[in-house]
């Protein structure tokens, strides 16, 4: 067994006098495909929240890569290793697609942003190379083709596949994905499935996966963890979870 | 040394500047402050464009940063150049743009000072904030006897000169083109089309909002001190709330976000006014034989004019005379 990349350890979270995650203890193992799913207001983005730094837990602690990620920032945890998407698309729309992704690679650069005023050959360098890298990680998903159109042009199905794409461009050891089959019809789940798996073998990188749709969570996920207001109801496997009894009783009602 | 194009742009236009300035006493004195106006107006809209249009900020208050410029530069004229007993050659060519840099950090300090607490504020907050600083500046400005309260500020040098307002001019817009053209640059349209999801590719937000709101009161500090030694003199009243409006409007009228949009709105809205006024004072032949027409009542409707074209231009152009998605949609 794989040791724990991502570890959250009875975290808790109150909104004033609402509890959104209530003691909740997981992990994402190096390299695991994992899913967390749930009914709606189970908590499960609060929890990614959490994840990414975008709220505090009021208890417990969550340890990324060994480490604590308390007080660090949502872009702090990009920088070590963290990686979203949402579940609204979020691209930056007026820019244009190898944009997205360049700004994104922008922590690899050595160059400080006093030196693009200079314009000095180590500038134009980099710049040539990241211009290089983002065509070839976009040329991975076909995307190379629209790179100069806005993002805001795509069509939905590319626009979710940019969005990984641009997670990908930071470098991450885990990468969320907050409901990508959301708005999909049959075959392009299909297709992102293939995505999530080849994202996964071809970056060496963990993906948690939050998703309604059963069929794409018990088709990749590995290992499953379920919430219920915001509690963990159960962890297992997608054979093991499709037989829970508490979780059928949480999503038919007793 | 082989520069790169955009540098060869940059020292052109110094060159170019320099030229000019060097021929400058056989210009028209009233046609020559004009111009030299045009270049404050550049140097002020190029660097709200910054903060306002490309890092989506909302900031009304670049007339204060303006003022602080003003001043500390026109002190540092009227105090401290006289005791240094440097000759004039030295104290316009030296000593001045010495002193521009230094109203210009000390915009920048100011600008921190207002941003780094207030930018966590977003859209109508930050533009409440800044606003409400822009007003203390003047009303402090005014009831300062060292700086001449509400008299103003007198007997100023006329350093200002076609080369350093339009060197300036060029060394802004050279500034705000390659910060934004670069791979972090980008970042500061990031943070304006999405704060959450820059926040989630890694870029400090916070960080960059700053670097934008210190960048754009600097520039608007240096355009402080130049439009200083161009009037010779400084009341608190031309840094009002109008003053900032001024700039937006050049800003929100070029594009928001646009380089040359809103460099060509500067140039507009600085000569418009002038050239109403100058219109006005002709008149055209009379069709109908007898006395000329007077063209008189453009001078007393300047402003009311001026008005209706902002008005119209706004209802034909709201997304500006240059749009950003623009060049966007053409280059797609």
């Amino acid at each position: 067994m794989s040791a724990s990349l991502l570890q959250l350890t009875d975290v808790t979270i109150r909104f004033g006098g609402l509890t959104a995650v209530s003691s909740v203890t997981a992990d994402v193992r190096e390299g695991e495909l994992a899913g967390l799913i749930g009914p709606n207001g189970a908590g499960k983005t609060t929890l990614f929240n959490l994840i990414t730094g975008v709220y505090q837990p009021t208890e417990g602690r969550i340890d990324f890569a060994g480490t604590s990620t308390a007080g660090a920032k949502p872009f702090h945890l990009t920088e070590r290793g963290i990686a979203r998407t949402f579940q609204n698309i979020r691209l930056f729309p007026s820019l244009s697609v190898s944009d997205n992704v360049r700004v994104a690679f922008h922590r690899h650069l050595e160059h400080r942003t006093w030196q693009s005023w200079l314009r000095g050959g180590r500038f134009h360098a980099e710049e040539a190379e990241l211009r290089e890298r983002t065509r070839e990680l976009l040329s991975l998903f076909n995307l190379e083709r629209v790179q100069e159109a806005p993002a805001k042009s795509l069509s939905y199905g590319d626009q979710r596949r940019l969005e990984i794409v641009r997670a990908l461009a930071t470098g991450p050891r885990l990468l969320l994905l907050d409901e990508p089959a959301a708005g999909m019809n049959p075959s392009e789940k299909d297709e992102l499935m293939r995505l999530i798996r080849f994202v996964r073998d071809r970056f060496r990188l963990a993906v948690l996966l939050v998703e309604h749709d059963m069929k794409v969570v018990m088709g990749i996920c590995e290992r499953i963890h379920v919430l219920e207001y915001g509690r963990k109801i159960a962890e297992g496997s997608p054979d093991e979870i499709r037989v829970d009894p508490k979780v059928i009783a949480a999503y038919l009602g007793d | 040394m082989a520069f790169p194009v955009a540098q060869r742009w940059l020292l052109a236009a110094l060159i170019l500047a320099g030229l000019a300035s060097a021929v400058s006493s056989s210009i028209d004195p009233y046609f020559l402050d004009g111009v030299m106006g045009v270049g404050v107006s550049v140097v002020l809209a190029s660097s709200l464009n910054l903060i306002n249009g490309f890092t989506g900020q909302f900031s009304l208050g670049h007339a204060g940063f303006m003022a602080v410029g003003a001043y500390t530069s026109a002190m540092l004229s009227t105090v401290v150049a006289p005791r240094l007993g440097w000759n004039p050659l030295l104290l316009q060519w030296v000593f001045f743009p010495l002193s521009l840099i230094a109203a210009g950090l000390l915009a920048a300090v100011a600008g921190l000072a207002v941003g780094a607490p207030s930018l966590r504020l977003k859209g109508d907050y930050l533009a409440i904030v800044t606003l409400g600083f822009g007003e203390i500046i003047r009303v402090v400005l005014q009831n300062m006897d060292a700086v001449g309260g509400a008299r103003g500020l007198t007997g100023v040098p006329a350093y200002s000169n076609l080369f350093w307002t339009f060197g300036t001019a060029a060394l802004t817009v050279y500034t705000v083109w390659a910060l934004l053209n670069s791979t972090h640059g980008r970042g500061f349209l990031a943070v304006a089309d999405d704060e959450v999801a820059a926040e989630a590719m890694g870029l400090d937000t916070t960080r960059y909002k700053i670097t934008a709101f210190g960048i754009g009161s600097f520039f608007a500090g240096v355009a402080g001190g130049l439009y200083a030694h161009l009037k010779g003199y400084l009341n608190p009243g031309g840094f009002s709330f109008d003053k900032s409006i001024e700039i937006v409007v050049m800003v929100i009228l070029g594009g928001m976000g646009r380089h040359a949009g809103v460099v060509f709105a500067a140039i507009l809205l600085t000569l418009l006014p002038e050239g109403l006024r100058e219109l006005g004072s002709r008149s055209v032949p009379n069709p109908f034989g007898g006395a000329p027409w007077s063209l008189d009542w453009i001078k007393e409707m300047r402003m009311i004019l001026y008005s209706l074209m902002l008005i119209l231009l706004m209802l034909m152009r709201p997304q500006g005379l240059f749009h950003r998605s623009e060049r966007r949609r053409r280059g797609a």
